[in-house]
């Protein structure tokens, strides 16, 4: 755990004084001090092209009151500094007046050890994991043209001062080990990306030459696109496959269910609450509560223990993500999901683990039941448009379906939907749910924060595949 | 107010003079210092300041051709000694690489001209309510917009880069951005749309009226979109959207995608890339341009560049490391390209939308559709439908899709180039695209 008042001249009782003053007259607020500590190493053509480190400091202030949010941010925990900030609050709010909430719910619950990934194994162990990667891959086949591997690792630990001296600590571990191989066969060249992670040690990716499984991923991936043909353009059915897939469902609804555009009324979704959103038998849940995962978190960037949210409930909506600014504001209580890409930015409703759970149909019976269509194994990034509800990814790995056979893969393409009425178009839902490999940032507003996706196999009736072929 | 140059060199020589006592051969390091100032409006009303002051150091330290790098945000000489020790302890064991270096002695720029990219104006929170509330008054006098969304922000920087070949220059720039989102909705849809300026100097800024009326009239000529049938079509890209195709083609000439090989534009040096007509430019010496600098992040100087002349491709985009790989002198584009703009092509943005008797007309893509390896690009899209060169209805939840290899190739442009930011485009048209809709 970090001491954020040792070398400064700045004291836990005047940070608390400091606080508490600047507080007290408004709704909400707190100072949050965040310490990370984080490295990166990367290997590329054949070398160690990086590895670097990075430490960084700094408070973030913020006050409420009524709708309006004054911040301020900066790297140098001292007196001066705070009182700065705190005068710059209290002039932005200086007309309006709130009533501060002391409550808080508190759980003893914690999801992740409090360890530092980066200390606990030597940089030369990691070098050398690399450079196995790299002799593994380019020995494999002589088709193998570029490599790229990557560890990076992350220690966060975050206090949060409440006005009335209220403390709140958590300390976040987080890794990610990434491989990214080129092929070049008969002059086509293409990619194959694989990864993995979550908030844990390097240890399990390191022992048992498990990095192995990562490699043979993203060359299988990689294969697959040589062979590739141009995909079809137009409206078809389109199975998904399990696990990462389902960032269709992170894009598709769950931006759309975050607190901030439904009280603002700028989400597709703000006077569905109650309604039926989506086909019997879907249910999906945003989970900050899964052991070791990307996407959890034991508190949340404003000191809320996390929570399992049920957002749909066969086919219903029952709740959006909500953090205490929109709670408030919408009369209702804080999901956990407050969170921030560190202290230079606002806390804003994000989710965690977005998953969708498993129903009774197996991968076979979807694809059997398709005559001409698109199966989707997996994806880069997802993008949607709030307001009109229409949200895109791309295939990074995908084949064509032809009377209820899957055919030739397909060249990435991009599919695009409509958020309200995808999940109504929803017509099987498989047994097979996967968590994903730990590997999602999602940005908002330009924050990143690191989140996770899981579903079964599903088969959507309706989307448009933006391919070249018609 | 901004740290200056004073301060920043002091911290600077700090770290260049420890990193040489411990060891190390050769060392570089960048120390900024930012403040910013933002206030956003929501339905004509005060929803946030934001006020943030960061400082940011970096060290690369060197032991021959061994190196590594490590970032910090505290200033503390304490800290700095602390992180250079375990920076120079992980160089010692990091393997060597042939290419490392500092950048050639004599590429190092050594005048620095003034391109006035920073104004000292304060423009007081105050002064950005007031703005805004002109703003959003404008934006939300038609009914049809139900929802606007304003933030005015003011930022101040300077920085010092220092080498130990003896180059330490730095200077300060500022910028101010203003933006807009309006959501408007009829009996059937809600749409989203928006309109910004971003300057160097506050008198450039667009007034806040024009700039609110602008994003409403774009947003509510999106109600009621209709989907599209699959088929090939002409598209018009407007210039918001043109300028993306200019950030991938520079993102695949940089060297470092040539180097390993990973770009759709290797070995494409003196041959047809674009249509003839096309030439491309990048001008870093532009007063007040937005992507202006008097050298790049290595402090290696950095001239105008045509990157396309009559559509061929004439230099990649050159920095130290993958120079030296391709062996190529750096061009001064570590860090990418400065202003980069099409020259204007032969026709009137009217007589653009005539050419075709029907063509689309995209105002935004969503996704990252496009892929540097193959060159193959498919991405969401909204537009409109243009007939005969007239606007007939918007369009949405559609893809288009091509390969950049025969897009550019492809291109036609208007005559309305204006040099407004860092990546700059005319109105652009792609014959033989594909359209995937209904």
């Amino acid at each position: 755990m970090s001491n954020f008042f040792h070398k400064s001249d700045l004291t836990r009782q005047d940070a608390d004084k400091i606080v508490s003053d600047t507080l007290n007259n408004c709704d909400d607020g707190e100072l949050y001090l965040e310490e990370s500590k984080s490295e990166s190493i990367l290997l590329d053509d054949n070398k160690i092209k990086s590895s670097s480190y990075s430490s960084d400091l700094g408070f973030g202030f913020r006050a409420i009151s009524n709708e309006v949010i004054a911040y301020t941010y900066s790297n140098e925990i001292s007196k001066d500094s705070l009182k700065n900030s705190s005068e710059n609050l209290k002039s932005t709010l200086k007309s309006i007046k709130g009533t501060y909430n002391h409550e808080i719910p508190k759980s003893n619950k914690k999801f992740y050890e409090e360890i530092n990934p980066i200390e606990q194994k030597t940089l030369n162990s990691k070098l050398e994991v690399l450079n196995k990667v790299n002799d593994f891959l380019r020995k494999k086949d002589g088709s193998v043209k570029q490599v790229t591997a990557s560890f990076a690792g992350e220690q966060k630990s975050i206090e949060i001062i409440r006005s009335g001296g209220e403390a709140l600590t958590d300390v976040r571990p987080l890794i990610r080990f990434n491989v990214s191989v080129m092929l070049e066969k008969n002059g086509r060249k293409e990619t194959g990306v694989y990864g993995i992670g979550g908030r844990q040690s390097y240890d399990e990716y390191l022992k048992n030459d498990n990095w192995k499984n990562v490699c043979e991923e993203a060359f299988r991936i990689a294969s697959i696109n040589l062979e590739s043909k141009p995909a079809p353009a137009g409206e078809m059915k389109v199975v998904l496959g399990p696990g990462w897939p389902a960032i269709l469902i992170h894009e598709a609804i769950g931006h759309g269910l975050e607190g901030d555009f439904n009280r603002k009324k700028t989400s597709a979704f703000h006077n569905l609450m109650g309604e039926k959103v989506a086909s019997e038998g879907v249910t999906i849940v945003d989970d900050g509560t899964i052991d070791n995962r990307r996407g959890s978190l034991t508190i949340d960037d404003e000191g809320t223990p996390t929570e399992r949210t049920v957002l749909i409930e066969n086919g219903i909506l029952k709740n959006f993500m909500q953090d205490r600014h929109n709670a408030r504001l919408m009369n209702t209580r804080s999901t956990g999901s407050g969170r921030r890409e560190n202290y230079r930015h606002i806390v804003l409703p994000r989710m965690r683990n977005t998953m969708m759970l498993s129903g009774d149909q197996t991968q076979d019976e979807m694809i059997k039941s398709v005559d001409k269509g698109i199966f989707a194994v997996s994806f880069g990034g997802g993008q949607v448009d709030i307001t009109s509800g229409k949200f895109v990814f791309n295939c990074t790995e995908a084949y064509e379906i032809n009377n209820g056979k899957i055919g030739s893969p397909i060249k990435g393409a991009t599919l695009i939907g409509d958020g309200p009425s995808i999940l109504k178009e929803v017509s099987m839902v498989g047994n097979d749910m996967m968590l994903d490999p730990g590997i999602g940032t999602c940005g908002k507003a330009g924050q990143g924060v690191p989140v996770g996706v899981a579903q079964p196999s599903i088969l959507i009736n309706k989307m448009t595949v933006g391919g070249t072929k018609l | 107010m901004v740290k200056d140059q004073e301060f920043l060199k002091s911290k600077a020589s700090y770290c260049l003079d420890l990193a040489k006592k411990m060891g190390a051969t050769d060392a570089s390091v960048k120390v900024g210092h930012s403040i910013s100032e933002t206030v956003n409006f929501r339905n004509k009303s005060l929803e946030a300041s934001d006020r943030s002051d960061g400082l940011a150091l970096s060290i690369e330290t060197y032991l021959g051709k061994r190196r590594s790098s490590i970032s910090s945000s505290n200033l503390l000489d304490e800290n700095i000694k602390t992180l250079i020790e375990k920076c120079f302890e992980t160089t010692k064991i990091t393997p060597e690489d042939e290419f490392n270096s500092l950048p050639d002695k004599n590429l190092l720029a050594k005048q620095i001209s003034s391109l006035n990219l920073y104004d000292e104006t304060r423009f007081e929170n105050d002064k950005k309510i007031k703005y805004l509330k002109d703003l959003e008054e404008v934006a939300s006098s038609d009914n049809q917009i139900i929802n606007t969304e304003s933030s005015f922000t003011e930022n101040k920087s300077n920085f010092i880069l220092a080498n130990s070949d003896g180059f330490c220059d730095g200077y300060k720039t500022s910028s101010f951005t203003t933006s807009c989102v309006t959501v408007a909705k009829d009996e059937n849809s809600m749409e989203r749309d928006y309109e910004f300026s971003s300057k160097r100097h506050l008198s450039d800024i667009k007034q806040a009226s024009d700039l609110g009326n602008k994003a409403a009239k774009q947003t509510i000529r999106k109600l009621s979109p209709n989907k599209i049938g699959s088929e090939k079509i002409n598209i018009i890209f407007d210039k918001r959207i043109s300028k993306g195709m200019l950030s991938v083609f520079a993102s695949a000439i940089s060297a470092s995608a040539i180097a390993r090989g990973t770009s759709f534009l290797k070995n494409k040096i003196d041959q047809q890339v674009f249509a003839n007509s096309i030439n491309v430019i990048d001008k870093p010496d532009i007063i007040k341009g937005m992507g202006s600098q008097n050298f790049d992040t290595e402090g290696v100087n950095s001239n105008t560049l045509q990157l396309i002349e009559n559509g061929i491709l004439k230099n990649y985009l050159v920095d130290t490391y993958n120079g030296k790989k391709l062996n190529l002198l750096s061009n001064g584009r570590s860090g990418g390209t400065t202003n980069l703009y099409f020259e204007n092509g032969k026709l009137s943005y009217e007589d653009l939308l005539k050419k075709n008797s029907k063509s689309l007309y995209i105002t935004e893509t969503i996704g990252h559709g496009s892929n540097l390896v193959t060159g193959d690009y498919s991405v969401g899209a909204t537009g409109f439908l243009v007939e005969d060169g007239e606007f007939k209805y918007p369009v949405n939840e559609i893809t288009i899709a091509g390969n950049f290899k025969d897009m550019f190739k492809n291109i036609t442009l208007a005559n309305d180039l204006e040099l407004e930011y860092a990546v700059n485009s005319p109105t652009m048209m792609i014959e033989g695209m594909t359209v995937a809709g209904k």
